[in-house]
Order: structure tokens, then sequence, then C-alpha cells
């Protein structure tokens, strides 16, 4: 069976300074899989370079088999592949309905279309309200989305990143900033609304980690230094010396 | 300013749903540009009434760029300029191969004309939005008004192309002679162009602008270009432009530089902002009140442009939202009910703002015209620029009304701030 993602040899150099040396990193189908790391080991960076935010400087990456490496975000994400952003990044002046409803118009077949009446589409419409009412936001629908609270933007984004009905779904730091309530409903609707898809995550709170993955892969200084489930990464020396040490106990 | 009237109304239209009033306000639009003629019968307004058609559909194009896709655009005559003579060309080939073509369908051809332009040079023009495209856009803009003096054989040089509409063939008996004919065409151009560029908003493509507006960079993480969508924006935007330039040579029978150059492009930006770029019907204020201003102050006063001047910065101020944003503002405490709370504070503002600007006004007024000498005679009213008098009536009302005003306008913004939160508390307002 191919993996859903496959990360080999990549490489990505900002001038001189190496960020991401020697990636390796393999999901399979249907995993739930975490990125830990300390901050600045290029999380970020891993997540942009799969997506197609930013190319690796030598080094492929897969989508199901495929090369996708040096292809647009917008041609990755035609493929399945579908990403949240770390600082919420949706758009501000739309309304909540409207935000969602952007990002399910590609994949129901739509794209540029300049003859159809948005309004009266009606597998674009139940999609829509199907996932504002995942995302618990139905009530907001015609707020703009500049106007939602931090908690309500970060569900947004959520609900955005899934919209399209891509099968593999990543989330940079889905909870970060949010409050212990908020991020148990957070981690909750991620395990919900990622069922059945492959989920990968950059996460700093330990417990969402140890909670919601499958596997585990810790970044150091751009380069992993370990694979697992979370049994074992608990117990990896090498990760317990490079990172849990100070953080989880 | 029955015009302007029935464009507000549009205001609680323009969001999806309310079926009946919606297309009842697109409705009365339509029988206001049928009756309007019969009540301004003048060959004065009917003349304005048809520059004012042509400045709104030119606004709604430039709208697609700057209101729905963020794209600000310094060169948007170009494509009126190309579409108005393309319509010209049209016309004459029109007449000298005695084709069956009539005069209603000339428009088109500037449409095409404006659209071809922009399919060209859309591509490279739209792979960057932000300064790069401003900037492009403003190059493109001096480059095709440049070379419409020099290719003569294309513009006509200094002199342009000239046409004769009633050379066309008739259609149903008329003649596009007099004036009246030519509004009607006008009309009928800008009811067909508005409801499609309105409908353009509710396409697919029409959203995925507004989201490309918003935030380009996400958009391609959920399947899009920005790219593409910035560039079949940009060309619809073209065609109506060259729409509303076929127009324009309908009406003036003639096509020269004028069309393609830099204040053209300026007036339409300015005619947009001022309106509003964030409602469709903002533009269409926009242009109503650019072209009044135009055709009016022009008689009035040398120094119009100044007056301009003032006004779009005042509004870029104290209103980003323009005309249209201003009025919306209000449609939150008109659900609430508590806009009767702050109406008596406006009562109260006029008076020191009135004040104030005629201050303004009289100031500049003098300043402009204390070397011509003459006598100045201001709506009915004449003093003299030298005598002291008029310099002490000016300062009294700039200072007096200035100091007042800015009392009446704190009145104005903490009444406001208790409807709001009135309106906040009965779920009106986010």
């Amino acid at each position: 069976m191919t993996a859903a993602i496959e990360v080999r040899a990549v490489e990505k150099r900002f001038g001189n300074v190496g960020i991401i040396r020697d990636l390796n990193l393999g999901v399979a189908k249907g995993e739930r899989h975490a990125i830990i790391g300390p901050n600045g080991a290029g999380k970020s960076t891993t997540f942009n370079l799969i997506s197609g935010h930013i190319k690796p400087t030598s080094g492929e990456v897969k989508l199901n088999g495929d090369v996708i490496s040096g292809l647009r975000p917008f041609e990755i994400n035609r493929r399945g592949l579908s990403r949240s952003f770390q600082v919420t990044n949706v758009f501000a002046r739309m309304s909540v309905w409207e935000n969602v409803r952007c990002a399910v118009l590609w994949a129901t077949g739509h794209r540029y279309a300049f003859w159809k009446n948005v309004d009266s589409l009606p597998e674009v419409r139940e999609r829509t309200a199907q996932i504002l009412d995942d995302i618990h936001l139905t009530h907001r629908r015609d707020v703009p989305a500049g106007l939602l609270t931090y908690a309500e933007q970060r569900e947004l984004e959520i609900g955005i990143t899934i919209a399209s009905g891509a099968t593999v779904v990543m989330l940079d730091e889905p909870t970060a900033g949010m409050s212990h309530a908020e991020t148990d409903r957070a981690v909750s609707l991620i395990r919900r609304l990622t069922e059945g898809k492959t989920l990968v995550i950059v996460e700093h709170d330990m417990s969402v980690v140890f909670g919601l993955a499958d596997r585990i892969s810790v970044l150091v200084y751009g380069h992993i230094i370990a694979s697992g489930t979370p049994e074992e990464i608990r117990r990896d020396p090498k990760v317990k010396e490079a990172y849990l040490g100070e953080e989880a106990h | 300013m029955t015009t302007a009237t029935r464009s507000t109304s549009k205001a609680t239209a323009t969001p999806a749903g309310g079926g009946v009033r919606f297309y009842g306000v697109w409705l009365l639009g339509i029988a206001v540009l049928i009756v309007l003629p019969l009540i301004f019968s003048s060959g004065g307004s009917l003349t304005s009434f048809s520059l004012i058609g042509i400045a709104i559909v030119f606004a709604l194009s430039y709208n697609i760029l700057l209101g729905q896709t963020g794209l600000l655009s310094f060169g948007h005559a170009v494509h009126y300029g190309l579409g108005g003579f393309a319509a010209c060309h049209m016309m004459n080939a029109v007449v000298s191969h005695g084709w069956p073509i009539p005069l209603p369908f000339i428009p088109l051809f500037g449409g095409i004309g404006g659209l071809v332009f922009a399919m060209i040079i859309g591509w490279v023009m739209t792979k960057r939005a932000g300064t790069v495209f401003a900037m492009i856009s403003l190059g493109i803009g001096e480059l095709v008004a440049s070379s419409s003096l020099i290719l003569r054989s294309m513009f006509g040089g200094e002199a342009g192309i000239t046409t004769d509409r009633t050379a066309l063939p008739k259609m149903l008996g008329w003649s596009f002679g007099p004036q009246l004919q030519v509004y009607y065409l006008i009309a009928f151009w800008l009811v067909l162009s508005a409801i499609a560029m309105y409908a353009l908003t509710r396409t697919p493509l029409g959203r995925i602008s507004n989201a490309v507006r918003d935030n380009p960079e996400r958009v391609q993480f959920i399947g899009y270009d920005p790219h593409v969508v910035r560039y079949l924006a940009f060309c619809f935007a073209g065609f109506f432009a060259g729409v509303a330039g076929g127009l324009a040579a309908i009406n003036f029978e003639i096509a020269n530089s004028a069309y393609l150059g830099a204040i053209q492009s300026g007036l339409v930006l300015f005619s947009t902002f001022i309106g509003g770029t964030a409602y469709f019907f903002g533009p269409m204020l926009g242009a109503i009140l650019v072209t009044y201003l135009q055709l009016g102050l022009t008689n009035v006063t040398s120094v119009w442009q100044l007056y301009f001047g003032i006004i779009f910065i005042g509004i870029v101020m104290f209103s980003p939202g323009g005309i249209a944003g201003l009025l919306m503002m209000h449609r939150p405490l008109v659900r609430a009910g508590t806009l009767w709370t702050v109406i008596p504070s406006y009562l109260v503002a006029i008076v020191p703002t009135v004040a104030l600007a005629c201050g303004v006004i009289l100031t500049i007024e003098t300043v402009a015209r204390y070397s011509g000498g003459d006598p100045i005679n201001l709506f009915g009213i004449s003093f003299n620029a030298k005598s002291p008098v008029t310099w002490i009536a000016a300062a009294v009302l700039l200072v007096g009304g200035a100091f007042v005003a800015r009392l009446a306008w704190r009145r104005i913004a903490d009444a406001w701030d208790r409807a709001a939160t009135v309106a906040r508390d009965r779920g009106y307002l986010a």
C-alpha cells in the first residue's frame, strides 16, 4: 500500500542556512500523524514544503504515490491535500457562510464558472450547511469572518480546510492560543471531522498530541530524530534528551 | 436627484434573498430611467442623463477590479477608449459597407474592443496584484494614450475618429439623431450592463474574486489559481469599460485620445471610490455625483478640480467606505429601530457644517479670483475679493464653523455609540 504522504531526503535552504536537512517522513493512509518539536525546529516549514507553499531545494514529496514537490499549492490541493494555517488565514470581509462556500466550489466542480448562480447550486449549499453545522458556526453564518472571536476563527479555519473534502488534511497548531475548554472542543471536532482521512498535525500541546495521534514524529533542527507510536516516542531516549525532557513530564 | 434615490434604495436589496423586494428595486430603477426624460425634457438634462448613464457603466466596470477583486488600476480608461475607437470604426465600416447592423448593436463592438485588449495584455498584468499591478496599469495607460497620438491611421491623431450615428440603418424607425433616442439607447445598455455585472458577482467566479481580494494566499489552498481569477475579472472589466466607451462614441460621435488618457482613468477611480467599492450600487452613486458635479461646477468656478480633490481627500480620510458605506452604516440602526436617536444630532450638526463649508468655499474663491479683480457671484450673492469684509466673513465662517462643527460631530459620535450599543444588544450589529 502506498503511503498518503512520503517525504524523501528533502532539504530546504534559505541562502546558506539549511532550515530542513535530509527530512524523511512517511504517513500511512488513514493515519493520524503528529509532528512535534521545539520552537524553530522547522515544523511549519515542513508543512509549507509538503503543501507547495515553498519549494524544496532538493529531495521529493509524494502524495498517494505521485510526486508533488514543485507543483503549485492549488495543484496540490486539487489532488486531495488540504492544509490550515497557524496564523488564522480566512477571508476577513466575507461572511462565515461565504468563506466555507468558497472552499467548497472547486471540489464540487464549479471552478471559474461565470454562467451559474452560486446561490442556486444545491450540492454547494448542502455541503456548506453541513460543514457550518460540523464546526458549530451555523448561528454565525452571516457574520464577516474578521469579526469572529479568535476561537471561532480557528474553527472556521478548520472548516475551510476540510470543506474541499480532501483525503489528506494538515492542521498547523489548530489549538494554539485556545483555552482549556476550547482546546477540548477543538480536539473532538478534529477527531470527528477527520474520521477516515489522513491527518497530519503540528501541535505544541502534548495532551492533544498524545490523545489524538496514532504516530508521532519528532523534528529537531530540521531533521526527524524519531518516528513511532506515542508509547515508543515517550520511551525514546533521544526524544527525552532533545525535547520531552523540558516540556512533558 | 431622482436617479440618486433610485440607486440608494438598491441598498436594501443587494444581498441575496428578499426576492420580491429585490426585483422590485431593479424594476423601479428601470421605471425611473424610462420616466426621467419625460419629467426633465430639456436638452441640457438629456445630455446630463446620457453622460451619467455612460459614467455609471464605466464605474461599475471599474469596480469589478477595485471592489470585487482588489485590483487598483490607474489605466482603466484604456479599455474605455479602445472600446470607443472600436465602436467608431465599426460604425464607419457599417456605413461604408452597407452592413445591416443598426446602432443599438454598436456598444457590443465597443465591448469586444475593450475585451480583446484586456485578453491580450491582461495575462501579464494580473500575474501580481497590489503595487505591481497598479504600476503596470499606469505604464500601459500612458503607453496606449501616447500611441494614440502616433498611430494616426488607427486613432486619427489629435483630431480623433469621427462618425455619424444617423447614417447607420434605422431600427424601429429610430434614426438616433435626437438626444432623447440616444438617451434611451444608453439607458437600455445601462440596464443590460448593470444586470450582467450584478449577476457576475453572484457566480462562482464572482465569489472567488472576493476571496482573492481578501486573501490571495489562502485561495491557492482551496484549489484556485489567483492569477486566473484576476485575469478573468480583468477581462470582464475590460469588456464593460469597452461598452461604456462605445456608448460615449455614439453620444459624441467621436473618439479621440482624451478617451484613454490618465484624466479619464483618474475620474473613474475617483467616482468609484467616492461612491463606495464595498457595495454594488456604490459606484453608481459615485458616477452620478461626480458627473453631476463635473457638469455643474465647471460653470460655477474655475477651480472645480480643487473641490474634487477636497471631496476625495475627505472621503478617503473620514469615510473610506464611500457614500455607500456611510449609508449602509445606518442599516443595523434602522433594523434595530434606534436610528431616530441619532437623527437629532445630525440636524444639530447641519448648521455649523454648512457654515464651515461656506467658509471653505468663500476662502477658496476669494483666493482663486483675487488677481482677477472681477466681482464674484456665488449662489446669487455677489462680493468683492479685495474687500476686507469678505476676508473677515470667510475667516469667521471658517474658524467659527470648524469650532462648533467639531462639537456637533462629537455629539453625533456619542449618539451613534449609544445607538450602536443598543443595536448590538438586539443582535443587529456584529
